[in-house]
């Protein structure tokens, strides 16, 4: 195929088909075995210093803040991020200092609540480095081609732009229509963390309303943990096999964690903690409010019920589940 | 007599205007989503939202804060995800696409990355997320930006999204889909078209109040201005009601 241009990005997470079809043999186990495992231990086991990692869920809904908790315990570090619509999570990861370099489709800002503080600080700093960007569509386009087993699918965007040039795409002749198109690689992150709604003790997991590209991501990452509101009966994931987004061969850990994407959103369950993130957002305009939010929320509990008291506890609990109903309205201390 | 209005207020109305009834349109975070409901909720109350995460065609009572929280697919059509959306996007079934951006040149690509160098940037912005492809595919895009001499530039710092790129025949050169790109710019001081044969910004309608003058020292780059361009309307009182009372009554989008 005749190649007529290349971005010059770093090209994150590719790996020959071949190779992620073996490990994908090899390491993904088919057997009913019982996945049930804490954060801790999943972390312990699977994420490692140097790793590609991404989250499921988008922006600030539904993210699997336990396992983004234990990273920074166990003092995971030199990361690389997927930032597809990587946000609080991404932020934290950065404001914590375990993350060497991202590949940027949105990052550095809290949607409707402004810019990130933290991570802007370190990227225009150059402690974090952009190794490529992206768009949203060639992020998710990218775990496609790694779910489909494929080396890259070719796609109507990017092209004539930076976005392109600082990409790990390439530009080829159709060899059908002779005209240009993209390829974006396949890319298998090292490990992925997604939240759920629910999931058996195997693996199969429910995502309740939008899946965002995280049926793609399960099916890309080389690890993948699953957290989860509440974890089911297998009868009840066979009840309503439609609802299953994510099939337990292509989970590694089983972690239940209700209340699991704190401050963030979790679908028909809880609403953001608008306080919380504003406290954040706030904090973290310092290098020393970012350690102190860190050191009081995350290294300074032992895991993530204790953390769930220390930002509130039932009570706020309760009340932002009240807010996900429209029974009490939102406030926006941002806004 | 129209009641005083704020500048976001004049801009959502004008964009809302511009959404046709029975059409798909892309909304991101912001007065995107305040113009698409309230065309919903005047003109165009068949106009289906749609939402990059997955959402499409909500009916939800309050403002989402993200393109992907439970507002924007509540009582929805289909709760599907990215990859479905951006698909029915690069197919042609989405009609508007509505961008902003920090930096825009003469043919309408947008700036959302970086102010400075990008290896070592003055500002960092979060990236393209959806824009790039929403630019790339749309139907025709909107775009809505705030105008200054800054922003409005002879040369972007970044090409972060496609808009007519080098000018005339360069999107479909690239390989992007045919007719497609910006259709509209919409700031605080008026509206703006691309020229057909050069694909340059040209004036479409100055805002109320707003003196020609003004367009001029508020660009970078010369704005085309035609004998007849036209006025925008001022918003209404009704349409001023909509959103204050009921779209947005926090005023979470200003």
């Amino acid at each position: 195929m005749n190649v007529i241009e290349e971005g010059n990005g770093e090209l994150v997470g590719w790996e020959h088909p071949d190779d992620a079809r073996q490990w994908m043999a090899e390491e993904k186990s088919r057997a009913f075995e019982d996945k049930r495992m804490t954060a801790a231990e999943a972390v312990d086991a699977y994420v490692e210093d140097g790793d590609l990692i991404a989250g499921g869920g988008f922006g600030h809904v539904r993210i699997s803040t336990p396992i983004l908790h234990e990273i920074i315990r166990q003092d995971v570090t030199d990361l690389v991020v997927s930032g597809k619509t990587a946000v609080f999570d991404l932020d934290l990861l950065i404001g914590a200092g375990q993350v060497a370099g991202v590949e940027v489709a949105y990052s550095f800002g809290h949607e409707t609540r402004g810019l990130a503080p933290a991570s802007r600080r370190k990227v225009e700093s150059g402690e974090v480095e952009v190794v490529a960007e992206a768009s949203n569509g060639a992020l998710q386009w990218r775990f496609l081609a790694a779910s489909m087993g494929i080396p890259f699918v070719p796609a109507r965007i990017m092209a004539g732009t930076e976005t392109f040039e600082k990409s790990s795409a390439k530009v080829v002749e159709d060899p059908w229509s002779g005209e240009r198109i993209t390829l974006v690689p396949a890319c298998y992150p090292d490990v992925a963390a997604i939240h759920v709604s629910k999931a058996d003790r195997y693996g199969n997991a429910v995502i309740d309303g939008i899946a965002v590209e995280d049926p793609q991501l399960a099916g890309a990452a080389k690890r993948l943990l699953v957290t989860a509101e509440e974890i089911v009966d297998t009868e009840e994931i066979r009840a309503d096999p439609d609802a299953t987004d994510i099939p337990f061969f292509q989970v590694d850990a089983v972690v239940e964690a209700p209340y699991g994407s704190h401050p963030g959103e979790m679908p028909r369950r809880y609403y953001f903690d608008e306080e919380h993130l504003a406290e954040w957002i706030e904090l973290s305009e310092t290098e020393e409010g970012a350690r102190e939010y860190v050191e009081g929320y995350v290294t300074g509990t032992d895991d993530f019920r204790e953390y769930l008291e220390a930002v509130g506890g039932e009570e706020k609990l309760a009340e932002l589940e009240a807010i996900e109903r429209y029974e009490r309205e939102a406030d926006y201390p941002w806004a | 007599m129209t009641a005083e209005y704020t500048d976001t207020e004049l801009l959502t109305t004008v964009a809302s205007k511009i959404l046709e009834d029975e059409r798909t349109v892309m909304v991101g975070t912001g007065m995107p989503m305040l113009a698409a409901m309230l065309a919903q909720r005047t003109h165009a109350p068949d106009v289906t939202l749609v939402y990059e995460a997955g959402g499409i065609g909500a009916d939800a009572p309050a403002l989402p804060v993200s393109v992907g929280d439970e507002r924007t697919f509540h009582r929805a059509l289909t709760a599907a995800g990215m990859h479905e959306v951006m698909s029915y996007g690069q197919a042609g079934l989405i009609d508007y696409g509505f961008l902003g951006g920090a930096q825009i040149d003469r043919y309408g690509n947008l700036n959302s990355t970086v102010i400075g160098d990008w290896e070592s940037p003055a500002v960092r912005f979060p990236g393209s997320g959806g824009a790039n492809d929403i630019g790339s595919w749309a139907n025709e895009t909107i775009i809505a930006m705030r105008q200054r001499e800054q922003s409005f530039v002879e040369e972007l710092d970044f090409r972060t999204t496609p808009g007519y790129l080098d000018g005339p025949g360069a999107r479909e050169e690239a390989g992007l889909p045919r007719e497609t790109g910006p259709s509209r710019v919409i700031t605080q001081l008026g509206v703006y078209r691309f020229d057909e044969d050069t694909r340059e910004m040209t004036l479409d309608a100055l805002h109320p109040g707003v003196e020609l003058e003004e367009i001029h020292e508020h660009s970078g780059f010369e704005i085309h201005v035609p004998d007849d361009y036209g006025r925008s309307p001022e918003p209404t009182d009704e349409e001023l009601r909509l959103l204050r009372e009921e779209i947005d009554p926090r005023g979470i989008i200003r």
